[in-house]
C-alpha cells in the first residue's frame, strides 16, 4: 500500500509532505509523490522547479522512507491527476494541502481539495500550513 | 517656432482627461500584450481596428499610440523574468536580463529596462519632433514617380530584412500585394480576382485579413503546439539600482538611444536590428567584458534604449512619407485610411491637430509606462499564469467579432478563416508574416502612385528613374540592401558569438535540472 500526497512548492504543500511522511512512518507505507501542470499556461506556480523537487527528493531521502517522486506535465488538472493516481495504485491515503480561500475565488476557479474530497475512493488528510511558514 | 506652439496645442488636447485616459488604456493594453509572448502589438492593434468604426480618431491614435510604445515596455519584463522575449525586439534583452534576475539582481535589471525605455523613448520623441515637420515639408515636393520609388524601397527592404530569408520574405509579400488587389479596380471598373463573387467585389477588407492573418494565425499556430511545460519564472527579487548601476546605465541608454532612432527611420526591418547592434556596440565598449553572456547591466540597458527608440523612429517615414517599415506600422497605416487620411507629407498640414496631439501623447504615455511598469510588474508577470486555451479562444472571440463588425457580413467570417489558415501556414512554414501586411497595404498605394506617373509620362516608363529624387532612392535601396545583408551578417556572428559565450554556463544548469 501507498500514500499519495499532492505537493505543490508552496507552504501548503510542504505542510502536506510533512503530514504524509509522519503518516507513512506510523504505518510503514510507501510515498507517492506527485506534482503535476495541465501546461498550458506560460507560468504555473504549482509546478515544482528542479530546485524543489531536489529539496524534496533529499527530505524524502533522509526519512528512510520507500517513495517515489511523480512530475508530470498534461493531462488533467492537478485534483483529477490526484485522484487517479490513488486510485490506480490502490492507495490507502491521499495527504493534500489547503489553504483559506475567499468565496469569490472558489466560485470562479472551484476549489482543487473539494474536488479530491469528493472524487477520491480512500480516506483523505488535509493539511493546512502552519500560520508561520 | 510654429512647430512648437503646435506641439503645445497638441498637449493642450492630449491632456484633456479623456484623452488621458485612452492613452492609459492603450499603455496598460500595450504593456499586457507585450508581457504575453506571442500577442504583440501588430495583432492588438488589428484586433482593434474596428474601433476606428465609432471612436473618433484623436482617441483612437493616442491609445494605439500607447499600445504601440507599451508593447515595446512590457517585452522586457518576460524576457528577463521568463527568458521567453515577449516581443522579437526584446530577444536581445533576454540574454544579460534573465542571466541577472538568475543571480537575485531580477529587479534591478527590470529597472534599467523600465529606466532605458524611458529615457530613449522621450529623447526619440524628441528627434521625432524636430526632424518629422521638416522631413514632411521637404517630401511635399515629391511627384508621383518619386513615391513609386519609395514603395518600392519600402517593399524590398521589408522583405528582405524581416523574416528569415529573403526568398521568404518576398514570397510573403508577394501575398500581400495579391490579396490587396482583390475587388474592383477604382479606374476601370474591372474586377479583379473576386472570381465573380459579390462578397469580394468590394475588395477584401484590411481589418479582416489583418485580423485573420496575426490573430486567428498566431491561435491557431499556438493551439498546434500547445502543451509545452511550465518555464519557472525567476522572482524579481529586492533591491533596487545601485549607485554602480546607474553610472554602468546611462551611457549605454544614450547610445542605445543613438543607434536605435535612425534605426527605426530606415526601412530597415523595425527594432531588432537595433537591439543587436546596440548590443554588440555595449560588448565591446564594456569597462567590464567578462561579466557579458553572465548578467551585465549594460547588456539589458543599451538594447531596451535602442529598441524603444527605434519605435519612435518608425514613426519618422510613417508619418512624413507614408511608409510603414514595420508590421505594426502598417496596421497605424491602415488606421489612418480607415479616417480617410491618407499619411503622407500633407499630413502635417491637413491633420496637424491630430498629430501633434499624437506626438503629445508620446511623451505623456512614456511617462505613464515608466509609472506604470515600476512598481507593478508582479500584477504583469500574473498574466503569464492565464492558461493560454482562455487566452486564444477570447482573442478569436474578439477577432470574429471584429470582423463581423465590418460589413455584418457572414461571408467576411469565412474569409477571417480563411485567411486564418492562411496566417497559420506562413508561420508554420517559417514565412514571415509582416511583408505580407505591409504589402496588402501599401499595394494599393503604389499601384495608384504608379498609374499616375505613367498617366502623366503618357506612357513613359523611363520617369520612373529619371526623376533625380527617384533615382538617389534606387541608388539608396542598393546601399540599404547591401546595409541590411550586412546587418544580418553581423548579427549571425554576434549570435555565434553568444551562444559560444552562453555554452558554458547553460551546460552546468542542465545537468543539474
Amino acid at each position: 500500500m501507498t500514500i499519495v500526497v499532492g505537493y505543490v512548492p508552496k507552504p501548503e504543500g510542504r505542510a502536506a509532505l510533512r503530514a504524509a511522511v509522519e503518516e507513512a512512518d506510523l504505518r510503514g507505507e510507501g510515498l507517492h509523490v506527485l506534482n503535476t501542470s495541465r501546461g498550458d499556461a506560460y507560468v504555473d506556480p504549482s509546478y515544482a522547479s528542479p530546485e524543489d523537487l531536489a529539496e524534496v527528493r533529499g527530505l524524502l531521502e533522509e526519512t528512510g522512507l520507500r517513495f517515489e517522486l511523480d512530475q508530470r506535465v498534461g493531462g488533467r488538472g492537478g485534483a483529477e491527476e490526484v485522484a487517479a493516481t490513488a486510485a490506480r495504485l490502490g492507495a490507502s491515503l491521499i495527504v493534500i494541502g489547503i489553504r483559506r480561500r475567499s468565496p469569490t475565488g472558489k466560485l470562479v476557479f472551484g476549489s482543487d481539495a473539494q474536488r479530491i474530497l469528493l472524487d477520491a475512493e480512500c480516506p483523505v488528510l488535509a493539511v493546512k500550513a502552519p500560520a508561520a511558514d | 517656432m510654429g512647430d512648437f506652439g503646435a506641439l503645445l496645442d497638441g498637449f493642450a488636447t492630449a491632456l484633456q482627461p479623456m484623452y488621458l485616459l485612452y492613452a492609459l488604456i492603450g499603455v496598460t493594453l500595450g504593456t499586457a500584450v507585450g508581457v504575453l509572448p506571442g500577442i504583440g502589438p501588430a495583432m492588438t492593434l488589428a484586433l482593434l481596428l474596428p474601433l476606428t468604426y465609432s471612436l473618433e480618431p484623436t482617441a483612437a491614435f493616442i491609445m494605439f499610440a500607447g499600445i504601440y510604445y507599451g508593447g515595446m515596455y512590457g517585452g522586457s519584463t518576460t524576457s528577463i523574468l521568463l527568458n521567453a522575449p515577449g516581443e522579437s525586439s526584446s530577444i536581445i534583452t533576454a540574454l544579460e536580463g534573465n542571466r541577472m534576475a538568475k543571480a537575485g539582481r531580477g529587479s534591478a535589471a527590470l529597472a534599467t529596462a523600465a529606466i532605458g525605455s524611458f529615457v530613449a523613448g522621450t529623447i526619440a520623441t524628441v528627434a521625432l519632433t524636430l526632424v518629422a515637420p521638416t522631413i514632411a515639408r521637404l517630401a511635399v515636393q515629391l511627384g508621383p514617380a518619386d513615391y513609386v520609388a519609395l514603395l518600392v524601397l519600402a517593399f524590398l527592404t521589408v522583405a528582405a530584412v524581416l523574416g528569415s530569408s529573403p526568398p521568404r520574405g518576398i514570397a510573403s509579400l508577394g501575398i500581400g500585394l495579391f490579396l490587396g488587389l482583390v475587388g474592383t479596380d477604382t479606374l476601370t471598373g474591372q474586377q479583379r480576382f473576386t472570381l465573380g463573387l459579390p462578397a469580394l467585389a468590394d475588395g477584401i477588407d484590411v481589418v479582416v485579413v489583418a485580423v485573420g492573418v496575426f490573430a486567428v494565425g498566431e491561435a491557431l499556430y499556438v493551439a498546434s503546439r500547445l502543451r509545452r511545460g511550465p518555464i519557472p519564472l525567476v522572482p524579481a527579487g529586492k533591491g533596487w539600482m545601485t549607485k554602480q548601476d546607474w553610472s554602468r546605465s546611462w551611457k549605454p541608454w544614450l547610445r542605445g538611444t543613438a543607434i536605435g532612432f535612425p534605426i527605426g527611420t530606415l526601412p530597415a526591418g523595425g527594432a531588432e536590428v537595433g537591439t543587436f547592434l546596440s548590443y554588440s556596440a555595449e560588448r565591446k565598449l564594456s569597462k567590464h567584458p567578462e561579466e557579458f553572456g553572465k548578467g551585465a547591466i549594460e547588456g539589458v540597458a543599451g538594447p531596451e534604449a535602442a529598441n524603444n527608440a527605434s519605435a519612435a523612429g518608425v514613426l519618422v517615414p510613417l508619418l512624413t512619407l507614408g511608409l510603414p517599415t514595420s508590421a505594426t506600422a502598417a496596421i497605424l497605416i491602415s488606421a489612418f485610411q480607415s479616417y480617410g487620411i491618407q499619411p503622407g507629407p500633407l499630413l502635417f498640414q491637413d491633420e496637424s491637430a491630430l498629430i501633434w496631439a499624437l506626438i503629445a501623447s508620446l511623451y505623456i504615455g512614456n511617462v505613464l509606462l515608466l509609472v506604470l511598469n515600476l512598481p507593478l510588474v508582479g500584477i504583469w508577470v500574473k498574466l503569464l499564469q492565464i492558461p493560454r486555451p482562455y487566452l486564444y479562444a477570447g482573442i478569436l472571440t474578439f477577432a470574429a467579432l471584429g470582423s463581423y463588425s465590418v460589413g455584418a457580413s457572414t461571408e467576411d467570417l469565412v474569409l477571417l478563416f480563411l485567411l486564418g489558415l492562411l496566417g497559420w501556414a506562413m508561420r508554420n512554414f517559417g514565412f514571415p508574416i509582416a511583408p505580407a501586411v505591409v504589402g496588402l497595404i501599401l499595394g494599393p498605394i503604389a499601384e495608384e502612385q504608379l498609374r499616375r506617373a505613367l498617366a502623366i509620362s503618357q506612357g513613359d516608363a523611363t520617369v520612373l528613374v529619371t526623376s533625380p529624387f527617384a533615382a538617389v532612392v534606387y541608388a539608396a535601396l542598393v546601399v540599404f540592401l547591401f546595409l541590411g545583408w550586412w546587418l544580418r551578417r553581423r548579427q549571425a556572428r554576434t549570435e555565434a558569438e553568444l551562444a559560444a559565450v552562453a555554452a558554458t554556463p547553460a551546460e552546468s544548469e542542465r545537468s543539474s535540472s
